[in-house]
């Protein structure tokens, strides 16, 4: 491939205190591409997550952006970098209202002031874009279901044009309805171009709009997969440890063990 | 945004009192028990002993919420980032206590040992925040170091002479004794205060009926102006009865609106509401936690020193700091009597002005009865229960409604 991917990472490891929760971790999210990273509970997903978001850095490794080495050391990095980022958990303001959440740390304003009204109104466009119904933008998140929550979060990470979107089980608290609309979401933003890394138990959802599928296992690589030429067993199996992978899957050799 | 517009006037006002409802029952309360209460308690004290309505003693009892308002205020901010700071009785204290040193002992001029003392209420409250926000350490655990510390230097400070009298024509005196006798003074900022709420809603109102958004029917915008009018000019009047606007007043309600537009309309205030609501979240966001959390409790200091300046003005003298325990519990209380919640992020600079109203009401109603000041205490405190136990039950049924 000549393309740079849009992210890598190199050998990138994170330990706290005695837990090795990522270690020698490498990724490749390529534009255009939906790379869905599995693995059990405790496996380092959320951490390798908060790793990219630059919510809590790796202690060793290489973080690539467009082939070039960059540090992402505090959110605002990842941010300027166009990488927008849907946290399993702790992702919203509760007191805030919808807009409030949306427009954190990225308020519009005229001369200082709050610009309320036309945070208001590209709020209602980006709901209304995505198909997202919230009865009202202006009561507080902590009024709203799990699932309108999760909704929230994610019109918020497309605020301001990402890059790659980095979704972390965004579907676990979602109805039926709702997943489908989210992973609908996540195809039309693969076609649009984005690089899309997400997170989820669901095979099913995996093999819906996957491309690749990166198993961690452990804080480790363990194995990455074309998802449309690997069978979902092969891929459970890597994820249970049943079977062992090379911990440095090239690129190129793709297909398994 | 309540009350969305062009409906038929029945259904709307149905819609109104429903969402009303809807907000109450989902924890958004606000200030309305608190405004009940007070009317409530002032109708009691008026019926007990018909001077409580008296111009004097509710111009009086406006200058005396001053100086705990505005350490109140300083309150307000650190329970919206969900901290408590129990060093502000201590640094009132002390600011008042560098002033007099530096005015009457050393000879300063006045507005040089005034601007002196409230700096040094920043420097404090700066310097909490920095070993809050930098090593994690509770912010009332260094606050309480901080009350015992700047209570240590207070004493140091005043060490030989104990009290100094201040100069009762001085400046700091004239901030309670001064007083704007022109009835116009008074009838104006309440005419202000109505024209600039009728004029930012009116904008409002424009731009989102440009934007095609939802927006406030104009009877709605006149209700509510009339309202605040009503309320502002009937405490003119009473004002005017007496000495006219006092100039301490003054003070307070321009530093209240001014911190509120800061606090409500600022990308600043939305990020130290952001903090109460969810540090973690907001770190995500890209909230520069640190720096808030020391801005927080620089405004508090600041906001302390300010109030002992007032306090003091009020007898014209700095003592031994032996009153700043009840001072800060007072301070604390107000805060939360007039509806900022105690678990973070809720509240606004208007509750310290509403829970100071009532503080003072009970005392001042208490003093007219000649009842002891030990059932004042106790009456204090059984409006604080009921304040946090308004505000935990609040907040459990706005949680338990959201995960359902
Ligand atoms: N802040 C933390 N402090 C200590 N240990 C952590 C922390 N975050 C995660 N861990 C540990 O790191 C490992 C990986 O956790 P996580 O990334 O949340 O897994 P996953 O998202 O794949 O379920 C687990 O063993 C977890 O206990
Ligand atoms: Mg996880």
């Amino acid at each position: 491939m000549s393309d740079p991917p849009l992210l890598a990472l190199r050998g990138v490891s994170k330990r706290f205190g005695a837990v090795h929760a990522l270690d020698d971790v490498e990724l490749e999210i390529h534009t255009g591409e939906v790379v869905a990273l599995l693995g059990d509970n405790g496996a380092g997903k959320s951490t390798l997550v908060k790793v990219i978001a630059g919510v809590d850095p790796a202690d060793r490794g290489v973080m690539e952006w467009d082939g070039r080495a960059v540090q992402v050391k505090r959110p605002h990095d990842a941010q300027a970098l166009g990488i927008a980022t849907v946290y399993q958990d702790l992702a919203l303001c509760e007191n805030l209202d919808v807009v409030g959440n949306v427009f954190l740390g990225r308020e519009v304003r005229r001369v200082g002031i709050l610009d309320e009204v036309e945070m208001e109104r590209r709020t209602l466009g980006l709901l209304a874009a995505l198909s997202i119904r919230v009865p009202d933008v202006r009561l507080p998140v902590a009024t709203l279901s799990g699932g309108q929550r999760q909704t929230v979060a994610i019109s918020r990470s497309l605020l301001g044009e990402p890059r790659l979107l980095l979704l972390d089980e965004p579907t676990a608290s979602l109805g039926v309805e709702q997943t489908a609309q989210v992973l609908d979401l996540v195809e039309r933003l693969r076609d649009r171009g984005l690089g899309v890394l997400l997170i989820s138990h669901n095979m099913g959802d995996v093999k819906a709009v996957a491309d690749h599928a990166a198993v961690l296992r452990l804080g480790r690589n363990n194995g990455f997969f074309d998802v449309t030429t690997t069978s979902q067993e092969q891929i459970i199996s890597s994820i249970t440890g049943a079977t062992s992978h090379a911990r440095r899957p090239p690129r190129t050799g793709e297909a398994g063990p | 945004m309540t009350g969305r517009a062009s409906t038929a006037p029945g259904r709307r006002v149905k819609r109104a009192l429903g969402q009303a409802w809807e907000r109450l029952s989902q924890g958004e309360s606000g200030s309305l028990p608190v405004v009940l209460g007070l009317v409530l308690l002032w109708a009691v004290f008026q019926g007990l002993n018909g001077n409580f309505f008296s111009p004097r003693n509710l111009s009086n009892l406006s200058v005396d919420i001053v100086g705990t308002g505005l350490i109140a205020v300083g309150i307000v901010f650190v329970l919206l980032i969900g901290e408590i700071d129990l060093s502000v009785g201590s640094v009132s204290a002390l600011a008042a206590a560098v002033f007099a040193v530096l005015n009457v002992n050393e000879g300063l001029p006045e507005w040089l040992a005034l601007v002196i003392a409230v700096l040094a209420g920043a420097l404090i409250g700066a310097l909490h925040g920095f070993f809050f926000a930098r090593f994690g350490v509770p912010a009332f655990v260094v606050t309480l170091a901080g009350l015992l510390a700047w209570n240590g230097l207070t004493l140091y400070l005043l060490g030989q002479s104990g009290t100094i009298n201040l100069d009762d024509q001085g400046l700091v005196a004239k901030l309670t004794s001064y007083y704007f006798h022109d009835i116009a003074a008074a009838y104006g900022l309440a005419a202000l205060g109505a024209a600039v709420f009728f004029l930012a809603a009116c904008r409002d109102r424009r731009r989102r009926k440009a934007a095609a958004m939802p927006y406030r029917p104009l009877r709605e915008i006149a209700v509510r102006t009339g309202l605040i009018a009503a309320v502002a000019f009937a405490a003119a009047y009473v004002l005017n009865q007496f000495q006219g606007l006092p100039l301490a007043l003054l003070i307070f309600v321009v530093l209240v609106a001014a911190l509120d537009v800061l606090l409500r309309r600022t990308p600043y205030g939305r990020r130290v509401y952001a903090l109460g609501g969810g540090v973690e979240a907001a770190r995500r966001a890209g909230v520069r936690v640190a720096w808030v959390r020391v801005s927080v409790l620089t405004v508090s200091g600041t906001m302390a020193a300010l109030g002992g300046l007032f306090l003091a003005s009020r007898i014209t003298s700095v003592g031994q700091p032996s009153t700043s325990g009840i001072l800060v519990l007072n301070a604390i209380a107000a805060a939360v009597i007039g509806g900022t919640s105690l678990f973070g992020g809720h509240g606004r600079t208007w509750c310290a002005v509403l829970g100071m109203l009532v503080i003072q009401s009970i005392s001042s109603g208490m003093a007219l009865l000649s009842i002891q000041s030990a059932l004042q205490f106790m009456i204090t405190g059984g409006v604080l229960l009921a304040a946090v136990v308004l505000d935990s039950v609040s907040r459990r049924s706005q949680k338990s409604r959201g995960r359902a």
